[in-house]
């Protein structure tokens, strides 16, 4: 019994991280390169969410819509203005460039909210359910709920809308793309859009669980190991990545007396460096990798 | 004896069949193109040859000995330099370190005493020098020497590919596409540059290439490639006769 | 502009180009060995900082700048070293032989970090060292055997020959002089052909291969030597600081010193001093910045996160080639006057591989 309440706080967890993944993950396939600043966004996410919800006081569920547009908003610019400048330079300036928007966006968090740790009321905060002996939190069902809808919606996003497919066809191939009259650039842009939305969406999500301050941005660190867990270009193994890797740290903080003392923090990172050692590609790499010459 | 042979040959990638069963020899001293229409597996058959790709069936025999199981790394010290169809050179180094980079397989010093920059590192420079500079006398690249690869205009980058190929010394050098991207005057050195390295410096040649008139110049034996498989091989005069690669190229 | 004739195959081999660079480098060293006399103790222990910095900046410039592998993680490389030093002192091992065990520890810890992430290129590479540089954070939180844990460790400050490092000027003087001597070192991997091999491995691997670089044992050197580096950094680091504690060598040092090469220049030595010298300034930097912003922005404690990253992207974007490419354009810019062009620098753009399968 414990271990299956164990497994239902870690899915919770693990669909954030999964979230998270989400946003690296769809970034990646379409431009090759990593967004290291995507826990930053989250944070700023659960802060203007704070900011909506706690300070101005609206409802959750607008405030929720509020901060997502304009925390996509906020990303589409980011691409369009500062990201799109150096694509095609090595990808070590791409790491170094996000690493250091996430700074920025840190730091603009610290100096314009300020250091202490928020919290705002959520219609699902404090609320538990009991089903069958296990006890379940409002919130965790709140976030397992959105994350599946949110699957839902971007997979029928993908599928469906023009918009969609024509993203997944520059992913593919954006010299075709180009070629086949798809506006390249602002389908990246508005790719950037959606991932700072997903993570928005997660920060809001999270926010009633670890409390709102600028350290939530380590998020982004341990939502890798899904991704790499996950494959890296797959979006059902982000998500998959994501849980697995919140059930694991779940499994490592109550057994911690068996492994040895603070596995738990690092249980996400260790799991990082094993599967690239072991299995770089990931439980569900789509692609076989060709090298080309 | 030939040099140099490759047996049954095959290799996919996800199901697609890039090289299906395909073997040839090629002979000591002789210049052997192999042609083909784009996607006809030539690259592939060189990166299978330099061993990138691992094939699926088949051995390469260099020297009487079968390779097709030697490091990557190592092809190049048993005598086999290529260059690629898309230039591969170190882009922010010099046109001479890039040559020096021909000589890695015969440094003879370890990092150890790399470090103090003891007299032996020091006369291992100036042999390696020594190579080099007879390259680039070779190909007259002399006024290039000292700059960097990156603000180099693209005929010369291809003979500075050339040079480091030559700079290991090989026994056998595959070009891969050595005329694409080049002015028809630098085609014609280009042409002068093959045969010297095949008299002077007895170097065999296996060489992609596209443009006929070139690649009848200067081929003893060509082999046509088609849809991974051997369309044709023989001689030049008879490939220019030959059905199958006629409708290949001309789309029957 | 200055010309060079080349009669000798040794003029390419040799450290100075000719005797300008000889003379120049030669006042450096003057100078810098005069430092004690001209200023005091509070910049003379800022300067020492800077060489340390310098130290590890070799490091990571071989590592990143010239072997192309990204390390996110180098801090790690930092806390080993300091830990080592620290934990050897402690245990009554003599300065002149624990510096070169530390080397060696560090060496093979790069080694041993290096073979297993071997195969991982770019993006997973960088990846693989973030997680890395928290792992080793919290083995110096958890070994308490070794490192103190949380509780942190002093270090024992080596007396020898009647010289004490309570002294700057002596703990200056050493550190000039593992600067000294790291960047000879280096010079002479650079030159040689290891070096070279590294170079080959940042610019194409395909081809560095295809000549006869065994790619793995050159990049696990590569890591190892970089390593070694930072090691030695680190046990100067430990000196520096005089106490350990394990939240020292986080993630944010590990970006301050690739801020130092991206700031420096990457794929230059030269890069690593300018870049040291600017990130050893830096907190007086964001000091002034202070001084001169409104004070409800002046005061917040991340402003300096804020600045740290500012500048980051500002260099990324604007000046790829960090403060030692602008030197070399603004010099050339004298040398060809007045007929230098901007397109002499102008980048070429390379696309995204578009024809991924």
């Amino acid at each position: 019994m414990q271990l299956i309440q164990l497994i239902i706080d870690g899915v919770a967890s693990g669909c954030i991280y999964g979230l998270v993944a989400l946003g690296f993950v769809l970034i990646y396939k379409a431009t090759e390169t990593i967004n290291f600043a995507q826990g930053d966004i989250l944070m700023l996410g659960a802060f203007v969410a704070f900011s909506l919800i706690g300070v101005l006081g609206l409802n959750y569920i607008l405030g929720f819509v509020l901060t997502v547009m304009i925390i996509a908003v906020f990303g589409f610019f980011l691409d369009a203005v500062v990201v799109r400048q150096i694509i095609g330079q090595p990808a070590f300036a791409t790491v170094m460039l996000t690493i250091g928007l996430g700074f920025i966006f840190r730091g603009f968090a610290s100096i314009y909210w300020g250091t202490d740790i928020f919290s705002f009321s959520t219609p699902f905060s404090g609320k538990i359910t009991e089903v069958g002996g296990l006890i379940i939190s409002y919130v965790n069902i709140s976030i397992i709920v959105g994350t599946t809808l949110l699957m839902g919606i971007l997979f029928a996003f993908f599928s469906f809308t023009k918009i969609g497919v024509a993203m997944r066809a520059s992913s593919e191939n954006q010299l075709a793309a180009y070629y086949m009259g798809i506006p390249v650039k602002f389908i990246f842009s508005l790719i950037w859009s959606i991932s700072a939305g997903v993570a928005a969406i997660a920060g809001v999500l999270l926010a009633p669980i670890t409390l709102v301050d600028t350290s939530i941005s380590l998020i982004g660190l341990k939502a890798f190991a899904a991704a790499v867990l996950g494959g890296f270009g797959s979006i059902p193994g982000a998500i998959v990545g994501g849980i697995i890797i919140g059930i694991v740290e779940q499994l490592c903080g109550t057994y911690e007396n068996y492994l040895f003392e603070g596995i738990r923090e690092i249980s996400a990172y260790l799991v990082l460096i094993l599967t690239l050692i072991i299995y770089p590609r990931g439980l569900f790499s789509d692609k076989a990798e060709v090298k080309k010459v | 004896m030939s040099l140099f042979k490759v047996e049954n040959i095959s290799i996919a990638f996800g199901g697609v069949k890039a090289l299906n069963n395909v073997s040839f020899e090629v002979n000591e001293g002789e210049v052997f193109t192999i042609i083909g229409p784009n996607g006809a597996g030539k690259s592939t058959l060189f990166n299978v040859i330099s061993r990138i790709y691992q094939p699926n069936e088949g051995k390469i025999y260099f020297e009487g000995n079968d390779i097709s199981k030697v490091a990557p790394h190592k092809i190049s010290s048993l005598g086999i330099a290529r260059t690629f169809q898309n230039l591969e050179l170190f882009e922010n180094a010099t046109v001479l370190q890039n040559l020096l980079l021909g000589r890695h397989i015969f440094k003879k010093t370890n990092f150890l005493n790399e470090m103090f920059h003891t007299p032996k590192v020091r006369k291992g420079e100036m042999e390696h020098r020594l190579k080099v500079e007879e390259i680039i006398d070779f190909l007259d690249l002399q006024h290039y020497r000292d700059t960097l690869i990156n603000g180099l205009p693209y005929g010369v980058r291809k003979n500075v590919e050339l040079a480091r190929a030559l700079c290991t010394s090989p026994k056998i050098l595959l070009l891969d596409e050595p005329s694409s991207g080049l002015t028809n005057e630098e085609t014609n050195d280009l042409g002068f540059w093959i045969k010297d390295i095949q008299s002077i410096l007895k170097i065999t040649i296996i060489m992609i290439e596209h443009d006929m008139s070139f690649v009848n110049k200067v081929s003893d034996r060509i082999l046509a490639l088609n849809y991974g498989e051997i369309l044709a091989s023989g001689l030049p005069s008879e490939i220019k006769e030959d059905a199958g690669v006629k409708a290949a190229y001309m789309g029957e | 502009m200055r010309f060079i004739f080349k009669t000798n195959y040794a003029q390419d081999i040799n450290m100075a180009r000719h005797g300008g660079d000889r003379f120049w480098y030669g006042c450096l060293i003057l100078l810098m060995l005069a430092m004690p006399l001209l200023i005091d103790d509070f910049y003379l222990g800022e300067i020492s900082y800077i060489c340390i910095l310098a130290i590890a900046g070799i490091g990571l410039m071989i590592l990143t700048g010239y072997t192309g592998l990204a390390s996110l993680g180098h801090a790690a490389f930092l806390g080993v070293g300091a830990y080592t030093q620290a934990f050897l002192l402690t245990h009554g091992v003599p300065f002149y032989l624990s510096i070169p065990i530390v080397i060696v520890v560090s060496f093979l810890v790069g080694a041993a970090i290096g073979i297993p992430i071997l195969r991982l290129t770019g993006m997973y590479l960088a990846i693989a060292t973030l997680a890395l540089c928290f792992i080793a954070e919290h083995v110096f939180i958890r070994w308490e055997h070794f490192t103190g844990g949380n509780r942190g460790m002093p270090v024992p400050q080596p007396e020898m020959l009647g010289l004490s490092f309570y002294d700057s000027a002596t703990f200056y003087y050493f550190c000039l002089f593992f600067l000294i001597a790291s960047m000879l070192v280096a010079i002479n991997i650079l030159r040689s052909p290891t070096g070279r091999a590294f170079v080959a491995i940042r610019d194409s691997e395909i081809a560095a291969q295809s000549l006869g670089v065994n790619l793995g044992i050159y990049k696990a050197l590569s890591f190892a030597i970089s390593g070694a580096f930072t090691g030695l950094a680190g046990a100067l680091l430990a000196h520096y600081i005089g106490y350990l504690a394990p939240d020292i060598f986080n993630i944010f040092l590990s970006l301050t010193l690739l801020l130092l090469i991206v700031v420096g220049g990457m794929g230059s030595l030269h890069g690593t001093i300018f870049g040291a010298i600017f990130v050893g300034f830096l907190p007086q930097l964001i000091a002034i910045c202070r001084d001169y912003l409104p004070s409800y922005i002046g005061s917040q404690p991340g402003l300096e996160p804020m600045l740290f990253g500012l500048i980051l992207v500002l260099f990324i974007l604007y000046e790829p080639l960090g403060i030692y490419g602008r030197w070399m354009k603004i010099k050339l810019f004298f040398e060809l006057f007045p007929t230098y062009k901007k397109q002499t620098f102008k980048k070429q753009k390379v696309f995204t591989k578009t024809d991924r399968v």
